[in-house]
C-alpha cells in the first residue's frame, strides 16, 4: 500500500468510531499490538525530545526501504506511534520525504490531543522525516562518489 | 455502588457555595466538569470576578500617587485588602504584609534580600527533600551567589520529614529554613511548629512556603512565630498574579529591598536613594491593583464561609477519597504521611499516569499529572510522576465517586 492508501484507510477506521474514549480504546490497542523494539535499540541517542513520556525510535534500511520501529513507556504513545509506523514505515526515504500527511489532521488528532501530546507526535514526524532525508542524502553521495 | 460514608452534616453548605463558581457550572466535552486539580489552582467566586470589573471600571487608577479623587478610592481598597488579609493570617500590622505576584515571587524576594543582607560564605541554607521547585531554585541561586551551600531534611517512604535527622542538621552555620507547610506533590502536612521551635532555640530564621496549607486550614502567624510566610492569591479562590508575603517587622526592616524602583523610594538623588516605608519598600513599581483588591475580595468570601468549616469538610473529602480509592485494583498512594491535607498522590499498576490523566480528561474529570515541579520527590520515590486529585470547599462526595467510575473505566482500557 502506497502511503496515501494507509492514510486514507486509516482515515475511514476511524470515521467509524463515535466518540473518543472509542478511539482511544482503538489506539490503546495498537499500542498494545506494536511490535517491540529491539530492547539494545533504547538508547538516548533513540530517545525523541519533546514528548512527556519517553519515545525511542530506531531505523534500518532493508532492501532500499526504511523500517522503523519504536517503543514508549506510555501506551496511548504507543499507539500515536504505531500509527505513525503504520504509514511511514517500509516505504523508500523518497516517498516519506515527499509523503503528505494529512491523516492526523483528519482523524482530528492534533485538536483532541493534548498539546504535550500532539507536540510529541509532531516531533516524532520529524525525526521520521529527518532519518528518511538523511538516508536519501547519504545514497546520493553514495551514487555521485561512484560516478566519479 | 456509590456509597456515601457516615460524614456529619458540613457546616458549609457546598452546594450553595458551588452555584458561587461560574466555572463549575461549564461542561468539557459535552461532560459536566468535575475539577480536580485545585492544588494547581482554584476556581473563582462571582464575587472575586466582579471585584476585579468592578475596579476597572469604578476605580481604576494609580496608587500612593494622586492628589485625586480615584486615585484616593484605588488605594484605599488597595490598603484596605492588604488591613483584610493582615488580619487573615493575624499579623500584628498589615505593614507586615507585602504584595507579591506569588509563592514563587515571594521566595525570591526573601533569597534575595537575606542573601545580599545576611548570608555569608560558608553559610547554610536548610530545605526539605519535598520542597517544590520554586522553594529549591531561588535558594540555589542565592547560595551560588553568597558561597554557601544547600542542605536538605530527607523524609521517609510515607513521606514525612525525618524529624531526628533535620536537629541533627542544625547547627551554628545555619542561616535559614526554608520548608513547605503541605507538600503540592504528596499531601503531607509538616510539623511546622516543631520546626519553628527548634529553629529558634538556634536563632535561626523559618521560612514557610504556605502555598498549600492557606486555603485549607487556619493560619495565624503570630501563634506560629513564623518569619516569613509566602502564599499565592490564585490558590486561594483569588486572581492569577498576585501574592503576599508576610515577614515579621524586625526582618522585613533589617533586609535590603529586592527591587528597584516607583513607590519603594523616599527620595532619589544620583548620590543616594532612601528607601520608603514598609510595605512600600518592598513593593517596587506600580502593584497588581485590581488583583490585590480581589485578593481581599476572595479572603472575605472565605472568612464568610469559614475556614475552620472549610477544613473539617475538606478532611472528610480526604477521609472518603483515600477509602474510595483504595478499592481500585493495583492503586497505590505516593505518600502516606499520617497528616495529609488537600491532594492525593497514586500511581496504578505500571499505567503511565499520562495515560490515565489523558482518559479522565476525556471523562471531564481534570486532575494534574508529572512531577508537580518537585522532582526530587519522584526521584526520591523513583517514579516519572503521579496522578494527583486535589480538593477544595466546593468539591463533593459525588466528585470523588465520578473521580473513582472514571479511574476505572480508564485503568480496564488501558490495562
Amino acid at each position: 500500500m502506497t502511503i496515501k492508501e494507509t492514510q486514507d484507510e486509516l482515515i475511514s477506521d476511524f470515521s467509524f468510531m463515535e466518540n473518543w474514549m472509542d478511539k482511544y480504546e482503538y489506539i490503546i490497542q495498537l499500542g498494545k499490538d506494536l511490535p517491540l523494539i529491539d530492547e539494545k535499540y533504547k538508547t538516548p541517542d533513540n530517545l525523541i525530545k519533546g514528548c512527556q513520556s519517553q519515545v525511542w525510535l530506531h531505523t534500518e534500511m532493508t532492501g532500499g526501504k526504511l523500517v522503523f520501529t519504536a517503543d514508549s513507556d506510555a501506551v496511548i504513545t504507543k499507539g500515536l506511534i504505531s500509527l505513525m509506523v503504520n504509514v511511514l514505515s517500509n516505504h523508500t526515504p523518497k516517498e516519506i520525504t515527499e509523503a503528505d500527511l494529512y491523516f492526523i489532521e483528519a482523524i482530528g488528532l492534533t485538536s483532541h490531543l493534548s498539546p504535550t501530546r500532539s507536540n510529541g507526535l509532531l516531533s516524532m514526524l520529524k525525526q521520521m522525516k529527518m532519518y528518511a532525508f538523511a538516508y536519501q542524502a547519504t545514497s546520493q553521495s553514495q551514487k555521485n562518489g561512484t560516478e566519479l | 455502588m456509590q456509597h456515601v460514608p457516615d460524614i456529619t452534616v458540613p457546616a458549609l453548605d457546598v452546594e450553595k457555595i458551588r452555584r458561587d463558581f461560574p466555572l463549575l457550572q461549564e461542561k468539557v466535552y459535552g461532560i459536566p466538569l468535575v475539577y480536580l486539580d485545585n492544588a494547581a489552582t482554584t476556581q473563582k467566586p462571582q464575587v472575586v470576578l466582579d471585584a476585579l470589573e468592578q475596579y476597572y471600571t469604578t476605580i481604576n487608577s494609580n496608587v500612593h500617587r494622586g492628589v485625586h479623587h480615584l486615585s484616593q478610592l484605588a488605594t484605599d481598597a488597595y490598603e484596605g485588602s492588604r488591613k483584610t488579609i493582615a488580619g487573615f493570617i493575624n499579623a500584628r500590622k498589615p505593614e507586615e504584609v507585602i504584595f507579591t505576584k506569588g509563592t514563587t515571587d515571594g521566595i525570591n524576594l526573601v533569597a534575595n534580600s537575606y542573601g545580599r543582607g545576611v548570608i555569608k560564605p560558608g553559610d547554610i541554607v536548610l530545605v526539605s527533600a519535598m520542597e517544590h521547585h520554586s522553594n529549591i531554585v531561588p535558594w540555589q541561586i542565592m547560595c551560588e551567589d553568597r558561597g554557601a551551600e544547600l542542605q536538605v531534611i530527607p523524609m521517609n517512604e510515607q513521606g514525612e520529614l525525618l524529624m531526628d535527622q533535620f536537629s541533627a542538621l542544625l547547627n551554628d552555620r545555619v542561616k535559614i529554613i526554608a520548608v513547605t507547610w503541605v507538600s503540592n506533590a504528596l499531601g503531607t502536612v509538616n510539623p511546622v511548629h516543631e520546626i519553628i521551635a527548634q529553629a529558634h532555640a538556634r536563632n535561626i530564621p523559618v521560612l514557610l512556603d504556605a502555598a498549600q496549607a492557606i486555603q485549607h486550614m487556619p493560619v495565624d502567624v503570630q501563634e506560629l512565630d513564623v518569619d516569613f510566610l509566602v502564599f499565592s492569591g490564585h490558590k486561594l479562590y483569588g486572581p492569577t498574579g498576585i501574592g503576599v508575603l508576610y515577614g515579621k517587622e524586625e526582618w522585613l526592616d533589617k533586609l535590603p529591598p529586592y527591587q528597584g524602583g516607583g513607590d519603594m523610594i523616599k527620595t532619589v538623588t544620583f548620590a543616594k536613594t532612601i528607601y520608603n516605608v514598609l510595605p512600600y519598600k518592598f513593593e517596587a513599581g506600580t502593584p497588581d491593583i485590581s488583583g490585590a483588591i480581589a485578593l481581599g475580595t476572595a479572603v472575605e468570601y472565605l472568612q464568610k464561609a469559614g475556614i475552620e468549616n472549610v477544613q473539617q469538610w475538606e478532611e472528610q473529602l480526604m477521609e472518603y477519597a483515600t477509602q474510595r480509592l483504595q478499592e481500585v485494583q493495583g492503586l497505590r498512594f505516593i505518600g502516606q504521611a499520617k497528616k495529609k491535607t488537600g491532594a492525593i498522590s497514586f500511581l496504578i499498576d505500571d499505567i503511565h499516569p499520562y495515560d490515565l490523566g489523558e482518559l479522565l480528561d476525556k471523562q471531564g474529570i481534570a486532575i494534574r499529572t508529572g512531577h508537580h515541579c518537585a522532582e526530587p520527590v519522584m526521584t526520591e520515590f523513583c517514579i516519572p510522576g503521579t496522578v494527583r486529585a486535589s480538593f477544595a470547599m466546593y468539591t463533593t462526595m459525588e466528585d470523588i465517586d465520578k473521580l473513582v467510575a472514571g479511574i476505572q473505566k480508564a485503568a480496564s482500557m488501558l490495562r
